[in-house]
């Protein structure tokens, strides 16, 4: 880094271009490399890699027999439900999931926007959630919906309401209940500050001449707030499809993808390829598939927002 | 006059009882885990009761501390997270000061690039690395968590300081030029304390982000004695024939806190920080 420095130092304002041009160069890449090289070694090569291993027969535990093998692991993706039943699992996650999150965080975006006294302790309590560990507020909610030191089944029994003795990871439906509300609870606060950030450079203006054009709230909000918010909304939605359709974390803690496989998500599933079957050809083979759903996403993501300077 | 006054008065109890429904849902689960860490295995067994623990006692942080070396996985936590804060706030200084000043017109092209990492998905780091920290025997190692946690680290904080120093006035910096200060003086002394608001939201999102993580420790740290704090919490208080959430929830509990304190302190910041990153395209 110090040889990269000294070079500015001379630089004085009757060097030739071209000789400025390039030392301008050199000094850039000084300033870039580490960030790109960095970002390359745990990001780019891990991606060239497992698209070389998808085309491998490569498992860990059967040293050895490592061979060329084509398309068969990608084959065995299509073939063997053991893609397809969790890619629909996780795309129904991931449209339920971020609907809820999406009206929860509008409405919670609304409140946060108004002024009133102890603003600033809502705002607080609802990052909290946020910030905390994804495995807390795994084993948080697992706690809560427990049926002997639970919450929810006492309360349910308190207030004489059915389901108060449903032992919750039991049944398929109930199991993504908790898994939904544990990352409903954790998530939604994220995309509530996203949008009051659209909010905050919403000009009042806009609200004062809808006003006494006679427009009421209701009108307000879908003829000015809605249009305005779009940049946000887009933003929000984007970002939490992406990592709604990756879930991980939540899924080990709370269920460990069962009862039987019936909580196993894409990631799960490619996961378990890696690190418990030790098969890096077919794990590969689910991480291509899955980086080219997420490049999908980022793609529509820079082309919605432009990217600008 | 009357009735629009009661009209006021009840819309504005309406949305105080919906601020305090939100703010139950937000704070209610920390009390319930709070309150079951200092039950007793007893109390435990029978099923929940009531509200609150008959009996209070730190017992399971005891055994959480003696007997489980909780202590541990939050060093190694605080350790790799404060690693990974430290690389990145380097690196992205660096790279955001070389965009912003020395190369603008790689702004676009860099800033979509570290964009497009941003969106990786992380289950399709796990396997090609776990083979590369197998190789050169970093499994079990800080290092390996540390470099695989810039992934969540580096993105954030280059684009919230590439956002910082472009607000920053060229004058200040050709000033310390003309004195004949290098590059990287002009960086340290003039940039740096200017740039230090953004500075310290990118350290502490970086250092939030490194802390949640979950898949590369479970992946990469098969040694107990190198679990990061919510590793260590999922192998926490399992038997065979209970789960003991009261040790559990003690974990939570020591693990929240340093978040929560973060939160508090910096919760303008991170807000910021956050929408900031989001939505300068």
């Amino acid at each position: 880094m110090g040889a990269a420095a000294s070079p500015e130092a001379e630089l004085g304002p009757v060097r030739p271009a071209a000789g400025r041009a390039f030392r301008r160069w050199t000094m850039a890449g000084a300033f870039l490399a580490p960030t790109i090289v960095l970002l390359v070694a745990i990001a780019g090569f891990p991606l060239a890699y497992n698209l070389y291993n998808s085309f491998l027969h490569l498992v860990l535990t059967e040293p050895g027999t490592e061979r060329f093998v084509g398309l068969a692991n990608y084959r065995q993706l299509v073939a063997s439900g053991d893609f397809l039943q969790p890619f629909i699992r996780t795309s129904f996650f991931t449209l339920v999931s971020v609907a809820l999150e999406f009206v929860a965080g509008l409405g919670l975006a609304l409140i946060m926007h108004r002024r009133f006294w102890g603003r600033g302790l809502v705002r607080a309590a609802v990052l909290v959630p946020w910030a905390v560990p994804t495995v807390v507020s795994g084993m948080l909610w697992k706690n809560m919906f427990d049926p002997g030191s639970g919450f929810v089944d006492w309360g349910l029994g308190a207030l004489h309401l059915p389901g108060a003795t449903t032992a919750w990871l039991n049944g398929v439906w109930t199991s993504w209940t908790v898994i939904l509300v544990a990352d409903a609870w954790k998530n939604t606060p994220f995309l509530a500050l996203i949008l009051l950030a659209g909010l905050q450079v919403i000009p009042d203006d806009l609200y004062e001449q809808a006003r006494i054009d006679g427009a009421g709230v209701l009108r307000r909000f879908r003829h000015v707030t809605l249009p305005m918010l779009k940049p946000a909304v887009l933003v929000a939605l984007i970002f939490r499809t992406l990592s709604a359709f990756l879930i991980f974390d939540v899924i080990y803690v709370i269920t460990g993808g069962g009862p039987g496989s019936a909580t196993e998500t894409l990631s799960y599933v490619n996961w378990r390829a890696f690190l418990v079957e030790t098969n890096f050809g077919y794990g590969g083979a689910i991480s291509v598939a899955l980086t080219l759903i997420a490049l999908l996403i980022a793609l529509v993501y820079m082309r919605v927002l432009r990217l600008e300077t | 006059m009357r009735v629009s006054a009661w009209r006021r008065l009840l819309g504005e109890g309406s949305f105080s009882l919906v601020v305090m429904v939100v703010v139950s849902i937000a704070v209610f689960p920390f009390y319930w885990i709070l309150t079951t860490s200092l039950k007793t295995d007893h109390e435990l067994s029978l099923g929940t009761h009531g509200l609150w623990p008959a009996a209070w006692t730190l017992q399971s942080y005891v055994t959480l501390l003696a007997q489980y070396n909780f202590l541990i996985p939050l060093a190694n936590s605080a350790l790799v997270a404060a690693g990974t804060t430290l690389v990145s706030l380097v690196a992205g200084l660096l790279t955001a000061y070389g965009l912003v000043r020395v190369v603008p017109r790689a702004r676009v092209a860099v800033l979509g690039f570290i964009l497009a990492t941003a969106f990786f998905p992380v289950i399709a780091m796990v396997g090609p690395l776990f083979f590369v920290y197998r190789d050169l025997q970093l499994l079990n190692n800080y290092l390996a968590l540390i470099v695989t946690y810039l992934i969540y680290a580096l993105p954030i904080t280059v684009w919230m300081l590439v956002s910082i120093l472009g607000q920053i006035p060229k004058d200040m910096e050709e000033a310390g030029m003309v004195d004949g200060a290098t590059t990287f003086q002009v960086l340290w002394r003039i940039l740096l304390p200017l740039a230090l608001p953004g500075v310290f939201t990118a350290a502490i999102l970086s250092f939030i982000l490194s802390w949640n993580d979950f898949i590369f420790a479970l992946s990469f740290m098969t040694d107990p004695a190198r679990y990061t704090a919510p590793l260590a919490i999922v192998n926490l208080g399992q038997s065979q024939y209970q789960v003991f959430y009261n040790i559990i929830d003690a974990g939570v509990v020591i693990t929240t806190i340093p978040i929560v304190v973060l939160v508090l302190i910096a919760q303008r910041r991170i807000i910021a920080g956050l929408s900031a990153g989001s939505l300068k395209g």
